[in-house]
């Protein structure tokens, strides 16, 4: 087995095993060294709380309460623990956290991973994790020493005395201190005095993840365990009517052909199996309503949407008079499409079904939804729920599903085949399977002042909404306001003295959900493009344009003047052109500059550099890494991602006709960053919305060509 | 049949049609090699087969019986890991992780054959290499570290 599962239920839980009970407990072991070295059996540990154990010989492994999909919080969160507990760096791992109360997401009181919301959310319940720890630790001092607490210090996962050789190690206090009752008040450290916190560390999950070690969702290996792709609908809401599966059980390896709610499952000894089983069955459905959508018929009756007033989400001076004396507005229109998310690792889980409940290993970012779902559909009580998180080979929002589609799926099958089941669906069932970044039509219309200074905007978005029918629904503003496709706009910052937000909810059968940066992804799209029409229409730089009008937002002038500053603004060679946006989104607010060439209507992206100002920072590395992967996922959705749809189906099934970015045609990219000191902002998703917008202005500086709609239309730079 | 993994010889009964990538993860219990797409379109299966990186997800597994087949888990030398790797953790490339056992096979084998890789190169050889996370930039600047570590290894010997 080549993914290390680590019998927790074998070590000593001395504090806060209540919640776990006598259940066994698996955790993926992701030792960033040498998995010989760490072997976290052969040291007896003690559990300090639910995010923390120390082991007799130093080991500290932290239990990390949101999923690790790329952006880091395996790495962020422990040394967060480890600054405050004064931990030897060298000897802290981390493993994700399984599903327990303890770990509930500290604003939204699930346990849950999105928003970008990790670090700073969790940052100061983690710090009091440490340093609690550490409290407890001093005073198991203390009494073994017989000395007075505040005559001993901690350092380097030690507590050391005044005399030399006074040193005791965490790891021969940790079982008296264990025995406490946790302090209450506690001091954190000063900023100041920070080791780890702001100071770039290596990832913890680095090593595992360059041998093959890491374990993901597909890596889970249960003994008896059997492997399953589930056949869905060809259109959203068919319903099934007949199936014919003569020629899927023909196929050695397939055990098992069942009905679930969803569709129908294949099971076989190997996916090889299950997958060929599904695509060999013979399905009848009864297609309903929604066979006769496409994405003409869509973009008409959001056209109609558009002309009514819609639901207003911001409304600012008198819109319709300002309009009424405006001269040549610029009017533009915007569509996007629903995107995939096509994290690189497909959806899948794994579910055993036994007796006295259930237990779910499950690459997801919505663990109690999940462990909620996996209670119903196997009939049992959620506390009889076992749900372990594995690493996620990417999120992005797809796996934060309020429905908990393919965790629901796995326990359904593993409950009707009596055994522990795999569920993985191919990469075509992912394309075609749903939950997209809902298509969007937007029309703006920007009326200019004399001096070419905005005087009046109007702005309309048209899309599904994507809390509506969900628990998230109770959030819906006024009218029927979803705040989630809104936001970016409603709070839209260049100064207008006459500003209308207006939200035009459609409907369709099509399952929506957040697509990393949700709103924002086409929200900063129409606001960063459309204010660089103004600047060129008043022949202003587009940078000083932005600055002059956001004398109101100190933060946004000092980014737009760094951005200026490191991206060789204004100073690309020949035939080079460059394009900026900023957008703050999350928290957080980046600006990007895009460098290109367009040569005979070809593009080439040279360069994206990047300033981000997240408040403070944990870990500078990963905050580069999550910007340069964020702008350069908005660069890829602008060059070519677009999900439509014929006759109720999805056109596109696999890499082949949804493209994502590959190396050959990524830019090199630079980021910085700012730290104004501002509240700590995320980090994951704010690279996301400006870089699209920042393509399009380089493309318009360099052929004076506005593209508005989503994916580029690159051939038409051609004509 | 028999296949030689990662220098062992492994004695699997697998339907002559099914691939590599799947005999590998659920026959062999291999799983550090992974599936992304199915359909040669990805990398994320990519395997070296006598040191070409293969897509494993669409090689049928009878045409590989007798031939030498490494894997991310038989890179490294023991403890001491393989030049790209080590340069893939100094650079911290990885994020989610899930791609990255096909994009460091596919760079080792790069490297193998081009010692000393222009961007150009890189594009070319990675470009069926995909990363949702969009590490591309560290993925460059790692190919570009290894390989100059490679070259002071062999300037000694
Ligand atoms: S899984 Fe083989 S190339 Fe994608
Ligand atoms: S690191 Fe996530 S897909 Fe490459």
């Amino acid at each position: 087995m080549s993914s290390d599962i680590v019998n927790l239920s074998r070590r000593r839980f001395i504090a806060g095993s209540a919640t776990l009970g006598g259940a066994l407990v698996l955790g993926f072991h992701l030792d960033p060294r040498s998995r010989a070295q760490a072997a976290p059996e052969a040291a007896p540990s003690v559990q300090l709380n639910a995010f923390l154990t120390i082991a007799a010989d130093g080991a500290i492994t932290v239990y990390v309460k949101h999923s690790e999909m790329g952006q880091g919080v395996l790495t962020s969160i422990p040394m967060i623990i480890a600054e405050e507990l004064d931990a030897d760096w060298s000897r802290v791992t981390a493993l994700p956290g399984d599903a327990r109360p303890e770990f509930a997401h500290a604003q939204w009181g699930i346990q849950a991973t999105g928003g970008s919301t990790s670090t700073y959310t969790s940052f100061e319940q983690m710090r009091k994790v440490g340093a609690t720890a550490r409290a407890m630790l001093l005073q198991a001092a203390a009494a073994r020493s017989k000395l007075d607490a505040k005559d001993l210090r901690t350092e380097g996962g030690a507590v050391i005395g005044p005399e030399t050789g006074q040193r005791w190690t965490y790891g021969e206090l940790a079982g008296d201190a264990a025995k406490l009752t946790p302090p209450t008040d506690i001091a954190l450290k000063e900023r100041k005095d920070f080791k780890l916190i702001g100071k770039r560390q290596h990832r913890l999950d680095g090593r595992a993840k360059v041998t093959g070690s890491a374990g993901f969702g597909i890596d889970v290996r249960v003994p008896g365990m059997l492997y399953a792709r589930v056949l869905h609908a060809p259109v959203f809401g068919a319903t099934l009517k007949s199936f014919d599966d003569k020629r899927a059980t023909a196929i050695k390896g397939v055990r098992h052909v069942v009905q679930i709610h969803s569709g129908v499952a294949v099971v076989g000894d190997h996916w090889w199996a299950a997958k060929q089983g599904v695509d060999a069955i013979d399905a009848q459905w009864e297609l309903g309503d929604h066979a006769s959508f496409s994405s003409e018929s869509q973009r008409q009756e959001m056209g109609k949407l558009l002309k009514g007033d819609g639901a207003s989400a911001k409304a600012v001076g008198d819109v319709a008079a300002a309009m009424a004396e405006a001269k040549d507005p610029i009017e533009a229109e915007y569509d996007f499409p629903y995107l995939s998310h096509a994290p690189m690792e497909p959806m899948n889980a794994t579910a055993e079904v036994r007796e006295d409940g259930v237990t779910v290993w499950a690459p997801t970012q919505f663990q109690t939804f999940d462990q909620m779902a996996a209670a119903r559909v196997a009939g049992v009580t959620p506390d009889k729920v076992v749900l372990h998180t594995t690493l996620l080979g990417g999120g992005f929002g797809r796996r934060a599903t309020p429905s908990s589609d393919f965790v629901s799926e796995a326990v359904a099958i593993a409950k009707a085949v009596k055994a522990p089941v795999q569920l993985l669906w191919a990469r075509e069932d992912d394309i075609k399977g749903g939950y997209y970044r809902p298509r969007t039509r937007v029309t703006a219309k920007l009326a200019l002042d004399a001096d070419k200074r905005p005087a009046a905007l109007r702005v309309k978005i048209a899309n599904q909404s994507i809390m509506l029918g969900t628990p998230f629904a109770p959030d819906l503003k006024e009218g029927g306001v979803d705040p989630s496709q809104v936001e970016g706009l409603d709070n839209w910052p260049y100064a207008v003295p006459n500003l209308s937000v207006s939200y035009h909810m459609a409907k369709a059968a099509v399952p929506v959900l957040w697509w990393r940066s949700v709103g924002h992804s086409f929200s900063a799209y129409v606001k960063e493009t459309l204010i660089d029409e103004a600047a060129v229409a008043a022949g202003v730089d587009p940078i000083d344009y932005r600055i002059e009008l956001l004398k109101a937002h100190p933060r946004e002038v000092a980014l737009l003047q760094k951005l200026k500053e490191v991206s060789n603004w204004g100073k690309a060679t020949e035939g080079r052109h460059q394009g900026v946006a900023i957008h703050e989104s999350f928290g957080s607010l980046v600006g990007h500059v895009v460098e290109i060439s367009l040569t005979g209507g070809e593009l080439k992206m040279h360069k994206l550099t990047s300033v981000v100002d997240c408040g403070s920072v944990v870990n500078p590395d990963t905050v580069k890494a999550q910007i340069m992967g964020g702008g350069l996922m908005g660069l890829s959705a602008a060059l070519g991602e677009a999900i439509t749809f014929k006759d109720g189906k999805v056109v596109q099934s696999n890499f082949t006709d949804y493209p994502i970015l590959s190396i050959a045609k990524a830019p090199a990219v630079e980021v910085h960053i700012l730290e104004s000191g501002a509240k700590m902002g995320g980090v994951g998703e704010p690279g996301t919305p400006p870089a699209a917008p920042a393509l399009a202005n380089a493309i318009a500086a360099a052929s004076g060509k506005r593209l508005r709609d989503l994916p580029l239309d690159l051939a038409s730079l051609k004509a | 049949m028999k296949l030689n993994i990662n220098g062992r010889d492994h004695e699997v009964d697998a339907p002559d049609d099914m691939p590599l990538l799947w005999v590998l993860r659920d026959l062999v219990g291999l799983t550090g090699t992974k599936y992304g797409c199915g359909v040669a379109q990805c990398g994320s299966c990519t395997v070296q087969l006598d040191g070409v990186p293969m897509r494993s997800c669409s090689l049928p597994v009878v045409g590989v019986a007798g031939r030498k087949i490494v894997t991310i888990e038989g890179l490294a030398d023991g403890d001491t890991l393989h030049a790209v790797q080590q340069a893939w953790l100094d650079l911290d490339v990885v994020q989610c992780g899930y791609c990255q056992s096909g994009q460091i096979m596919s760079a080792a084998a790069l490297l193998a054959s081009n010692a000393k890789p222009s961007d150009a190169d890189i594009d070319t050889a990675m470009a069926g290499n995909l990363c949702r996370c969009a590490t591309y930039p560290r993925i460059r600047a790692a190919i570009h570290a290894a390989a100059a570590k490679l070259g002071e290894g062999s300037a000694q010997s």
